[in-house]
């Protein structure tokens, strides 16, 4: 014999992106926080140290903002003109920045004015940073050379010109104090050594490299351009992957904390995200407009975006939902749980099985017990309504089986009608509730035909509907016209492909279709 | 033979016909009918102590036992429907039955002797036995000479001595009743007799012999429908039940006079009230109609009732055992449910069950080798056909089933299994206005021995679904199996297997579609798949399309106009490069699919073609003037090798090939294609039938053995189970006169030695006694293991019969079998070339042994 069936409510698979861990990650940021700029952002560099003050060089100011700070906390102006790059030592105390002008400038954290002044670049240097031993600067120029400083002395150690073109990005080795990485527009990556007097190594990107990134194991290097390449630098240059995710250049890369996941920001104003194990994208962000500059605090607390016109996007990270909230409700003892379960029966005691309770929903025990109209009302409950529209609509549909829909909705009053024709309007267009909710709007015109006129909210529910299905109507016949258009079109395609086919076997259409894909 | 001992002989003219056609001819193929007829003949008795049930079934009287479910007994001897069933009021281990060949019978069931038989001479259409007639009892018969008229009397049974009996001092108690046995009861100790026709109620006071009638309006004004369905008596007090045909109960008092007559209503059943029964002391009433709910309404307070949902199908008969510990509803769908006084359902008696409208075809599970049909609404029932029981029941459609009239519910319409039987694929449809359609798919649970639904698959075409079927190739490997369905919707689908790579989703395996293919918009009839699943055929209307199923490529096409195709199937083994197809303008093509051409076609209106899966033979049932012939063919020849003209008056609507579990020893070459497998039809009349060459006699001599051995015995548990271990040993038999006892001692060579050696030779007891045991045991595992004592016995005969004279030989010789016999018991699971090998080392040992 068997027990009460409960309603079986369809299942339908879930269109759109799949939630994985790393959308839930990526997910878990506030809404951001827009600070306009006097320029375009070309560079953001978090404070290493704590409390994580992040400098911002935008036009011809560097700004230190504070974590939460939306006002800057510090500002060095002594630029004449446009200032770039700025980035903070590994101990956060100093700060150097190039500038449009050719002179580089070093700046204590504390003070205002620059406590030195590089000069010897004779046109812009739009890359300058640290080397790993904390002593000396390297720097790239417009004047296609990149030159190595000495930060006690202020006097240039060597001079590289071996770039034919701009240098504009660049990066130093943080394990080895005298191995930097340059970027050119002469569209090569070049690996300088300190110790020797040229390039120990030259990787070709293939276009104008705007962002250099080392890993911090130093084995490998990723070069922006118009796509994000990675190269095996231990292999003596090796391309890894290209990535070919953007469809404009890429102006900035960047490693989250763990360093498991790459983020690179383009002119096609996204961020994408990818995992360093397999090269594909996890996740992605879209802003208003291009994003030149991008830097992730440590632990990923935050992300800022610089844009091209000056508004720098801050998204802070959502606190944690804190556990203990949930702990604190309090929890019946455990041993209320094991009360009798831990018994072990005796050889001559008598087992009586005591059936397993089962719990049904309430639209369920009313339709156990045949009450229909209670069981509609049940599933019309605002909560299942607008959250559960399929239980509702699975209820009608098994109404409708047991042939009791009709009177399940007959006899209601205004309100009741009004909620269930908003109801019948919003959900009869989608496709899965279609076929059972034009029976359900065919009985409620049906029945409450002749009493059309005397509620006006019933009445404007009435057009509503009729407006709602003759809008889908129309949609249905466009779609028809295009599905006509498209078969033309492919008939004429098949065609050709036929030809195609005769000539050269499947091997040559699978090819031409992948580069379809690709593109 | 499996369904030997519970298959029917066809009942009235036709069962005659087949005797004189198998005296003509004694090899000639018979039809016979399984599963048993329909169980609710009459209410269900309860032997005394309710330790057994007795119902009527078609002919036989079965005699369950309410402790394990289990058929104890079947009480054969009447040669028509029986009608009625009683326990004998003055000795409780008797039985009167009566049947429609106008005979009653009076029976010890336990022991399931026929003790007399009473020839009334008119058809009996009931039978009620009652404490206080000392030896009569009343039947319900036709009143001669009209039409629709029948009479309720008694008939006196004479204490003669003798086995027949006249029974003719028949005297009318009742004119005018109805005929069947729900409408009359006899009353508090037989004072009075209630009877019920149309609207009217005749209550007879024996004593008085004063009959009062009452009638009720037809209709009342509420449009309810008066209506007598049922009528029961009060064990104890002046009161009659009466159920009505609007769902309402009537309890009548006060009958004794004309007009002071008084009636209280209740009302539950929405419909039909189909019987009615009171408890022991009548302080409940019981009450079950279509709904298939069991309804208990306390008579001492007006309202309150108990009730038992959901028993399955509408309730027929209830009765209640003489001590009032067990209730018992007979079901129109062949069933008998078992419920404890307290209303707890308790167990169930399931047979074939017969429902309305067979739409799923007769499939074969290959797991349990059990037909499987529509069983219950929206289930499939696995149906047992060696035990003639229902093994289990699945659930498909997973909705509640509403039992009212007229409304239109979801029901399974297709079923397909994979080659292992691992998939189960099943189309449920429900028409109203619009169509709904699911295909889901199954997969078998081996923990859990049950069917697990995987995918669910909700509209999978726009119409309905005309045929489907499995990639059928034995490999293990998933990726090879795919689904194909045709619709009416003018595409055929390929349905495939996907796995999900993603470890967090719950479920790997998923079925989605992977090909549609048409062919010019005509609707897609039949699929078939090639025996190495290299090949697709499907049919669209008039064509044949055979497909490669690995590229989908249409390869090429058939057609024989004008005739549209009904079905098509792929020769195998030999004959696989034979496509077989038939049309409904009466053709039957077979095509050669390596030259493309028509290779030989016949004119047959077949109605039904099935392939044997175990051999190359086609059997195609045709229809024509009114009765069906069976034509059993290799599509190699266009020569039937077997022709059954006019073998089955109802037109066949599906067959199916069962394989045998042991192959048959046929005699004649004609019918060398039922060795591996049987066949089962099923007809427009819901009747399962095989064909078998084994005449009516053999099978009878077989059962009547059986119940001879089986007299001797008092009847337990484990002397029933031993019974029918027997049983169907003696039935794999092919010397069906041996009496089973016999039969066992002497297939085996170890007692067949151990009684023909002279004692001198024979070694010591306590080393025979292991062989003796041995080969009685029977058991599959353990065949093997068997078979090496015996072999070893037979060589040692030989050797034995080597060397006569030398008792020093043989006793060294027996000696060293010792080892191995050990050997033999202890590891029973030696691979074969191992004891080749100690055999081999036997042998040489011998030789030694002679030259020593």
């Amino acid at each position: 014999m068997a027990s009460y069936k409960p309603v079986v409510i369809p299942a339908v698979p879930k269109l759109g992106e799949k939630i994985t861990q790393d959308t839930l990650y990526w997910r878990g940021y506030k809404t951001p926080v827009q600070i306009k700029e006097f320029g375009a952002i070309n560079k953001i560099d978090f404070s290493p140290v704590p409390p994580y003050n992040y400098a911002v060089t935008a036009s011809s100011r560097v700004h230190i903002y504070g974590r939460y700070s939306q006002e800057p906390i510090k500002t060095f102006s002594r630029f004449k003109d446009a200032a770039y790059c700025a980035t903070y030592r590994d101990d956060g105390k100093l700060l150097v920045a190039g500038s449009e002008e050719g002179s580089i400038r070093l700046f204590d954290i504390s003070g205002r004015a620059p406590l030195r002044q590089f000069d010897g670049h004779t046109k812009a240097v739009h890359v300058v940073g640290f080397l790993s031993d904390k002593y000396r600067i390297f720097s790239g120029g417009d004047d296609y050379s990149s030159s190595l400083w000495d930060i006690p002395s202020a006097t240039e150690i060597v001079s590289y010109s071996e770039h034919s073109d701009y240098v504009r990005c660049g990066c130093a080795s943080k394990l080895n104090g005298d191995v930097f990485i340059t970027g050119s527009y002469d569209h090569t990556v070049k690996v300088f050594d300190a110790r020797t007097k040229s390039s120990v190594m030259t990787i070709e990107h293939g276009h104008p490299v705007e962002s250099v990134l080392l890993f911090p194991s130093g084995g490998l290097l990723v070069s922006a351009g118009r796509y994000v390449k990675v190269w095996d630098v231990l292999k003596g240059g090796q391309l890894l992957v290209s990535l070919k995710n953007h469809h404009k250049t890429v102006t900035c890369l960047c490693l989250n904390s763990s360093g498991q996941r790459l983020l690179s920001g383009s002119l096609d104003r996204h961020v994408k995200i990818y995992s360093t194990t397999s090269y594909k994208v996890v996740h992605s962000f879209n802003y208003a407009t291009s994003i030149l500059s991008l830097a992730l605090s440590p632990e990923d607390e935050t992300i800022i975006v610089g844009m091209t016109n000056g508004v720098l996007n801050v998204k802070h990270r959502k606190p944690e939902e804190s556990k203990e909230k949930s702990q604190k409700k309090r929890q019946p003892a455990y041993r209320t749980y094991v009360k009798g379960r831990n018994y072990m029966p005796k050889q001559e005691d008598f087992f009586v099985s005591k059936p397993g309770r089962c719990i049904m929903r309430k639209y369920d025990k009313l339709l156990k017990s045949f009450q229909s109209s209670k069981a509609l009302d049940a599933v019309l409950e605002p909560h299942i309504r607008l959250y559960t529209p399929e239980v509702t609509v699975a209820v009608m549909q098994e109404l409708n089986r047991r042939g009791t829909l009709r009177s399940a909705l007959a006899g209601r009053d205004e309100k009741q009608i009004s909620l269930l024709l908003t109801f019948v309007t919003r959900r009869v267009i989608e496709p899965r509730f279609t076929p059972v909710l034009i029976t359900v709007a065919d009985m409620i015109t049906d029945i409450y035909q002749p009493v059309v006129g005397q509620s006006a909210l019933v009445d404007k529910q009435f057009l509503r509907l009729q407006e709602a299905i003759g809008r889908e109507i129309d949609y249905q016949e466009e779609l028809l016209e295009v599905l006509g258009m498209m078969d033309a079109l492919f008939a004429t395609l098949t065609e050709k492909r036929a030809t195609y086919l005769e000539e050269n076997k499947s091997n040559g259409l699978t090819k031409t279709l992948d580069q379809d894909i690709s593109i | 033979m499996p369904c030997v001992q519970r298959a029917e002989l066809r009942g009235g003219r036709a069962a005659v016909r087949f005797r004189s056609r198998k005296m003509v001819a004694p090899a000639a193929l018979r039809v016979v009918r399984c599963g048993g007829r329909a169980m609710h003949g009459a209410r269900a008795v309860f032997s005394v102590g309710a330790r057994f049930l007795l119902c009527a079934s078609g002919d036989f009287v079965k005699m369950y036992s309410v402790a394990t479910e289990e058929l104890v007994q079947l009480l054969r001897g009447h040669s028509d429907l029986v009608t009625g069933v009683q326990l004998a009021p003055h000795n409780r281990l008797q039985l009167y039955s009566s049947s429609l060949d106008g005979t009653i019978k009076l029976w010890d069931f336990t022991d399931g002797i026929l003790i007399k038989t009473f020839t009334v001479g008119y058809q009996l259409l009931a039978l009620y036995a009652l404490p206080s007639s000392e030896d009569s009892v009343f039947v319900i018969i036709p009143k001669s000479g009209e039409r629709d008229t029948f009479q309720l009397v008694s008939v006196k049974l004479t204490k003669a001595a003798g086995q027949d009996m006249e029974a003719k001092e028949l005297s009318v108690v009742l004119e005018g009743v109805d005929a069947s046995p729900k409408c009359t009861a006899f009353g508090r100790e037989g004072e009075y007799v209630a009877s019920v026709k149309d609207v009217n109620l005749q209550v007879y006071f024996f004593k008085q012999k004063q009959l009062n009638r009452f009638s009720l309006r037809a209709t009342n004004k509420k449009g309810g429908n008066n209506v007598f369905t049922c009528v029961a008596c009060h064990p104890q007090e002046d009161c009659i039940a009466t159920g009505h045909a609007d769902g309402k109960i009537r309890l009548w008092r006060n009958f004794n006079h004309k007009k002071e007559y008084t009636f209280s209503t209740l009302h539950w059943h929405h419909d039909k009230v189909l019987d009615l029964a009171f408890s022991l002391e009548g302080t409940s009433l019981l009450s079950g109609g279509v709904e298939s709910v069991l309804v208990q309404w306390h008579c001492g307070s007006d309202c309150k009732r108990d009730f038992l949902p959901r028993l399955g199908s509408a309730i027929e008969y209830v009765s209640i055992s003489s001590d009032g510990t067990f209730y018992c509803t007979s079901h129109t769908d062949n069933r008998i449910t078992i419920i404890n006084s307290n209303l707890r359902f308790s167990k169930t008696i399931q047979g074939l069950i017969k429902a309305r409208d067979v739409k799923t075809g007769l499939v074969v599970d290959p797991r349990t080798k059990a037909l499987v049909l529509n069983g219950e609404p929206g289930h499939l029932q696995f149906y047992c056909l060696q035990s003639d029981k229902q093994l289990y029941s699945l659930d498909i459609v997973q909705q509640e089933y509403i039992h009212q009239a007229g409304l239109n519910q979801s029901d399974l319409v297709r079923v397909a299994f994979s080659a292992q039987g691992k998939w189960l694929a099943t189309v449920e449809e429900r028409e109203e206005t619009d169509l709904e359609l699911q295909l889901k798919l199954w997969f078998f649970d081996e923990e859990t021995q049950s069917f697990k639904l995987n995918t669910r698959i909700s509209m999978p075409h726009e119409d309905h679904i005309t045929a489907m079927c499995f990639r059928d190739t034995d490999e293990m490997e998933d990726d090879s199996l795919m689904l194909v369905t045709t619709g009416r919707d003018c595409v055929f689908k390929v349905w495939v297997i996907l796995e999900d790579t993603d470890p967090e989703a719950q479920q790997s395996l998923s079925w989605s579609c992977d090909f549609v293919g048409s062919y010019h918009s005509y609707q897609a009839t039949n699929c078939c798949f090639s025996e190495d699943g290299s090949l697709l055929a499907v049919s669209f209307e008039e064509t044949v399309t055979v497909w490669d199923s690995s590229t989908w490529d249409l390869k090429c096409t058939f057609c024989h106009p004008p005739g549209k195709i009904r079905s098509i199937c792929f020769g195998r083994l030999t004959c696989s490069k034979y496509l077989i197809g038939a049309t409904d303008h009466g053709f039957l093509c077979c095509w050669n699919l390596l030259s493309c051409a028509l290779e030989w076609s016949a004119h047959l209106n077949v109605v039904v073609l099935q392939p044997d899966p175990l051999s190359e033979h086609i059997a195609a049932v045709s229809w024509l003037f009114k009765e069906s012939s069976l034509f059993v063919f290799k599509p190699n020849e266009a020569r039937p090798i077997c022709i059954q003209r006019k073998f089955c008056k109802e037109r066949i609507q599906f067959a199916a090939f069962v394989p045998r579990d042991v192959p048959e020893t046929i005699g004649s070459e004609k019918y060398l294609w039922l060795r591996r497998s049987q066949l089962f039809f099923l007809t427009d009349t819901q009747e399962l039938m095989t064909v078998s060459t084994k005449s009516a006699q053999e099978r009878l001599t077989l059962s009547s053995k059986q119940l001879a051995v089986e007299e001797s015995l008092p009847v337990t548990p484990f002397s029933l189970l031993l019974g029918k271990h027997r049983h169907q040993q003696s039935q794999g038999d092919v010397d069906l006169g041996k009496i089973v006892h016999h039969h066992h001692e002497q297939d085996s060579p170890a007692v067949k030695e151990l009684l023909h050696t002279p004692a001198h030779v024979l070694p010591s007891a306590s080393f025979l006694c292991p062989i003796f045991i041995n080969s009685l045991l029977v058991s599959k595992e353990n065949k093997s293991t068997e078979e090496t004592p015996d072999e070893v016995e037979m060589e040692s005969e030989e050797a034995e019969d080597d060397s006569d004279e030398e008792n020093s030989v043989t006793e060294m010789k027996q000696e060293d079998k010792m080892p191995l016999e050990s050997l033999g018991e202890t590891t029973h699971r030696l691979s074969k070339s191992e004891e080749k090998e100690l055999r081999k080392i036997r042998k040489v040992d011998y030789s030694w042994i002679s030259v020593f």
